[in-house]
């Protein structure tokens, strides 16, 4: 929608540079934020609100107190070290951590004002809105057609069942290359492929949302563009919230950013939280806490 | 010679005399023969086990042929077959496979897929092991005292279906076990996978779990099931005939086989056989062992295709 945020910023940090912007790696950052072609973040209603949300694994508390907006049709990143909960959020998304036993949260998650861990809530039915691709391509054992109609078919969707397969493929971008073989196995896909299938499942069940879990960590880079491409193509018509361990990724593809950290607190224990949550090339170009800084720029640890 | 002591080294023999040990690591030749021996002389056991029952029963089975699977018992041995105990041990594997295989695997997905960790769950699994180990001919005491004794009336007292149901008992624990590790070994990856497109939890169970499951549960099952076909203490206790005359005759048909009360089976001939002094029957004895064996060897050849059918079918 307004192209101004991305060359506005931009601008304004190169007049006037902080301290951080002789860093050469934040540089880089910058550079990716400013040469992106989408538009920036939109004045898009809220999707997710979390409010004061606190995941626990049986009495570790892997993250605390994250409270957003996460907003409609746009593309949210949540970056930072490894063990700071990132997953951990997403997973609560579409209620994946219930799959945990010992996991508990605290603090409420609202879809569309709908409280996610109302008691009525089934959690089903939740999974079919929003969907989620993992990071470890995790196709079934089974054939590409069945990988991609088993979520409508189980979900009882009307319509044929044929398009749907062809439909989803084609927004996955795999149409093509998979059209003559629907019959043979998933597994036999190369990993960039079976990313790609993995995406197509998730989007056949007409979701609302994306969740997805460093989608390109086991990807080669040309596959790892594929699926970036394809991010933003799906923005379209989905809400992505995607876990990145690569910063240069957020800044490609992210309209808002969150970072999060580990707190170590005096005992020792170690809690994920929520540092900064901003605007994609607000929060790479001027981040307002000194920690995020030191994250982009590489000071980290 | 001359050559090598004549120019230096290059680059290629340093690293190739850092890379080539000595072509013969003592250690590991020792371990490695060591292994093979105890492979060779389990193998030369069983060897000479075979070859001294074909030697001392294969001469009787081709000289009296199927007739032997068809003659009735009797304690003559020029006219002695093994009719009652061939059916009694295909009804008693058809039940044993009929009660433990759903209910072994049932308890199992319980188990796994829906019982929550805890203390109770943790005793019970732990004392499934147990069970697993504990001496066959004390089933054979709870199969009296259940089957015979406190449920006569359903099982008709000392029937086959009285030894099938000690029998499934026995193998039960085995089976649960057996089906959870195989559940176990399914990748969370691939729950994750259908619970993330919308699948319930049975769904998830049913259409992915079991299926990739199902080869090793076969596997399972089939050593489980060969262990109860060769039981005999069990059935000693449960009421299994073990005479050289037999109460119901092949013509009574299969029903009167499975429910009066006298019914034999393969292990218990070979076990009465084995006993008697007159030389015929060394013969009879290990005609009847060529038999069960070549039983076990059709079971387990069926689950192999079975299980292949199955591996087939979820890659
Ligand atoms: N199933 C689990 N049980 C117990 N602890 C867990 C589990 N999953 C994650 N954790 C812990 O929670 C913290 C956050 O993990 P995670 O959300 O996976 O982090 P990230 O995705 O940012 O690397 C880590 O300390 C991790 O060890
Ligand atoms: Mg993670």
């Amino acid at each position: 929608m307004t192209q101004e945020p991305v060359t506005e910023e931009h601008r304004t940090v190169n007049a006037d540079p902080t301290p951080s912007a002789t860093d050469a790696a934040a540089d880089k950052l910058r550079d990716v934020v400013a040469d992106r072609e989408t538009e920036g973040p939109t004045g898009n209603s809220t999707i997710f609100g979390l409010r004061g949300l606190t995941v626990y694994y049986a009495d570790f508390r892997a993250v605390k107190e994250v409270t957003a907006d996460i907003r409609e049709n746009e593309i949210t990143a949540l970056i930072g070290p490894s063990g700071c909960g990132k997953s951990t959020v997403l997973r609560c998304f579409n209620r994946m951590n219930d799959l945990i036993e010992t996991a508990r949260v605290d603090g409420s998650l609202t879809y569309h004002g709908v409280d996610l861990y109302g008691k009525n809530v089934d959690p089903v039915e939740v999974r079919r809105r929003i969907g989620m691709v993992f990071q470890k391509p995790n196709p079934f054992p089974k054939s590409i057609y069945e990988n991609v109609v088993y979520g409508p078919k189980i979900g009882g969707m009307k319509g044929n069942l044929d398009d749907i397969v062809e439909e989803s493929l084609r927004k996955a971008v795999l149409w093509d290359e998979v059209k003559d073989k629907l019959d043979e196995s998933g597994l036999a896909l190369s990993g960039g492929q079976q990313q790609r299938l993995c995406i197509a499942r998730a989007i056949a069940t007409s979701p609302d949302v994306l969740l997805m879990d460093e989608p390109c960590s086991s990807l080669d880079p040309i596959a790892t563009l594929r699926i970036e491409e394809l991010m933003l193509e799906l923005k379209q018509d989905y809400t992505i919230v995607i876990v990145t361990h690569n910063m240069q990724q957020a800044a490609r593809v992210s309209d808002r950013t969150a970072f999060f950290t580990v707190d170590v607190s005096d005992d020792g224990q170690r809690t994920g939280k929520l540092v900064e949550f901003d605007v994609t090339n607000r929060l790479f170009t001027s981040p307002s806490k000194t920690e995020t800084e030191d994250y982009i720029t590489g000071r980290f640890g | 010679m001359a050559e090598t002591t004549s120019t230096a080294p290059t680059t290629t023999d340093l690293v190739r005399g850092t890379l080539e040990g000595r072509r013969v690591n003592p250690v590991n030749t020792l371990v490695s023969g060591l292994l093979l021996i105890a492979l060779l002389s389990s193998l030369l056991v069983l060897a000479v086990l075979l070859a001294d029952v074909f030697g001392k029963g294969w001469g009787l089975l081709t000289e009296r042929g199927a007739d032997f699977l068809t003659t009735p018992l009797s304690p003559n041995a020029v006219d002695a077959g093994i009719f009652q105990g061939v059916m009694g041990s295909i009804a008693l594997t058809a039940i044993v496979i009929v009660v433990a295989f759903p209910l072994g695997v049932a308890a199992a997905v319980y188990l796994e897929e829906y019982a929550p960790t805890n203390r109770l769950t943790q005793f019970i699994t732990t004392n499934i092991r147990n069970l697993a180990g504990v001496p066959s001919i004390v089933y054979g005491l709870l199969g009296f005292s259940v089957f015979v004794n406190l449920f006569s009336g359903a099982t008709g007292g000392r029937t086959v279906i009285t030894g099938g149901l000690t029998l499934a008992l026995l193998v039960l624990p085995i089976m649960i076990i057996t089906t959870s590790e195989a559940l176990r070994a399914v990748p969370t990856a691939l729950r994750e996978a259908s619970m993330g497109v919308g699948a319930t939890r049975w769904e998830t169970i049913r259409h992915h779990v079991l299926p990739v499951a199902l080869p090793a549960i076969l596997t399972g099952s089939v050593l489980t099931v060969a262990r109860a076909f060769g039981e005999t203490a069990p059935l000693l206790l449960s009421g299994a005939v073990l005479s050289l005359y037999f109460a119901v005759p092949p013509e009574a048909g299969f029903v009167s086989l499975m429910t009066e009360q006298s019914y034999t089976a393969l292990p218990m001939i070979i076990y009465n056989w084995a006993r008697q002094p007159q030389e015929e029957f060394v013969a009879l004895t290990s005609a009847a062992i060529i038999v069960l064996l070549a039983m076990l060897l059709i079971v387990n050849a069926a689950a192999i295709v079975a299980r292949d059918h199955f591996e087939r079918k979820s890659t």
